[in-house]
């Protein structure tokens, strides 16, 4: 299966521009982007320059950005600063303005206010004003992560997690990086579990589901602890719900994968790339050449379309 | 102090000397030499995984990754603060015994310390 060099779609079944199957290269499509839309837990997919992309726009539109690592200083980026600022101008450009941001961790390095701060400060360059934080595992090296609580998770339960509604998609932050065990991998523990039950229990099972957390929800590669080890859990709280898309970062490569209802995706870093799971022999930073380097880095566009319960969850990268 | 007060304080320091020199060379020298105390972190990896030292011996780990990592023993008996590369982190073990340790950043990345 593949996509042919002009853009047309060459399992489109129901001829309706839409390639059923073609879901799962979303992530080799990111660098032309490519539009991925969810109706009734069903994802499918198609070419950004295909006409049927227009339906995604819709009554909602938001942004994640991921992994910016701020602090970072090696090769292959020693200017995660002027990237992240190419994400926010990205940003701005979006035809669709997004209403809002999600930043799925690993905002700073090393946890030092200043690397916060700056991250901060080039946010504010984008037009959405408001953001919503989850941490990753540089987030909360300092004192368990009470600085990264104090800043970004004023209103959140626990360890930062928390939940709202907007425009009738139910949201949902989680922390699936503390308290790691010797050996494991990402855990979400008793406590968030038992919060996040009782959270969904009085939602009808049409709301449309977005959860986003930093490590992946799903088993990517457990080798290199790329997983969440009672994510199963977390989501046979979600089972009922025809709509439920899982936004993730920490593997800085975006990746997708259907499970029944659920649809899971990954965004790019804007610091530096990883490499694809087990092809080197650790996931540290992905040494690339600095013409290639933005065409491995990038933003996540997410969109509900109008009236249809679907949604566009659309990859770009910094060139 | 007099002349003769200093000589004899002296002699007592050769003697206390030269009794630890012997006592030292009499247990110390034939069992194995201590392995090397220092684990190296490159990719994503304690390497050696296992050491073993004698008690007193100062283990140290040195980040060679461009990923900061921390070391934190299983049972807590020691936490290094985040590594940064080229950062190094200290513990001497005095009690023997198995020390787990891992990398609470990444904790698919585990070592252990045995400590004669």
């Amino acid at each position: 299966m593949k996509r042919e060099t002009s853009g047309s779609i060459r399992f489109d079944h129901n001829h309706d521009g839409i390639d059923r199957r073609g879901f799962l290269k979303c992530m080799a499509w990111a660098g032309a982007g490519a539009l991925c839309v969810v109706e009734g837990g069903v994802l499918k997919s198609f070419a950004l320059n295909n006409p049927a992309a227009k339906r995604a726009k819709g009554q909602l539109s938001f942004v994640q950005i991921s992994d910016s690592h701020m602090g970072f200083n090696k090769p292959a980026n020693p200017d995660v600063v002027s990237t992240l600022k190419a994400a926010a101008d990205k940003i701005n450009a979006l035809p669709v303005a997004p209403e809002f941001m999600l930043h799925t961790g690993d905002i700073s390095h090393l946890s030092k206010a200043e690397e916060f701060d700056n991250v901060d400060q080039i946010l504010k360059a984008a037009r959405p004003k408001q953001v919503f934080f989850v941490p990753g595992e540089h987030d909360v090296l300092e004192d368990d992560g009470k600085p990264y609580r104090e800043r970004y998770g004023k209103n959140a339960l626990g360890d930062g997690w928390y939940s709202f509604d907007k425009n009738g998609v139910h949201f949902i932050g989680l922390v699936n990086v503390m308290n790691l065990k010797a050996g494991g991998l990402g855990t979400l523990g008793t406590e968030q579990l038992k919060w996040l039950e009782k959270d969904v229990k009085h939602l009808s099972h049409s709301t449309p589901i977005i959860v986003f957390a930093h490590i992946p929800l799903w088993a990517v590669y457990p080798d290199w602890g790329w997983g969440t080890s009672d994510s199963a859990q977390a989501l046979s709280y979600l089972k009922k719900f025809g709509s439920v898309t899982v936004l993730n970062g920490h593997i800085h490569q975006t990746m997708q994968k259907v499970e029944g209802n659920v649809t899971f995706h990954t965004a790019c870093s804007t610091a530096f790339p990883q490499p694809k799971p087990g092809t080197a022999a650790s996931p540290g930073p992905m040494k690339v050449s600095a013409e290639q380097l933005r065409s491995l880095l990038g933003i996540t566009e997410v969109s509900l379309a109008h009236g249809r319960h679907a949604l566009a969850v659309t990859d770009s990268t910094l060139e | 102090m007099n002349r003769q007060g200093w000589k004899l304080e002296v002699s007592a320091l050769a003697l206390t000397l030269a009794l630890t020199l012997a006592v030292s060379a009499a247990t110390a020298p034939r069992e194995r030499a201590p392995v090397s105390s220092e684990v190296k972190i490159d990719n994503f990896t304690f390497e050696p995984q296992t050491l073993t030292v004698k008690a007193g011996t100062t283990v140290t780990w040195t980040n060679r990754d461009d990923i900061p990592h921390t070391v934190v023993s299983t049972d807590l008996v020691f936490k290094s603060k985040p590594l940064d590369t080229d950062e190094s982190f200290t513990f001497t073990p005095t009690k023997p015994g198995t020390y787990g340790y891992f990398c609470s950043l990444h904790p698919k990345m585990t070592g252990k310390i045995i400590v004669q």
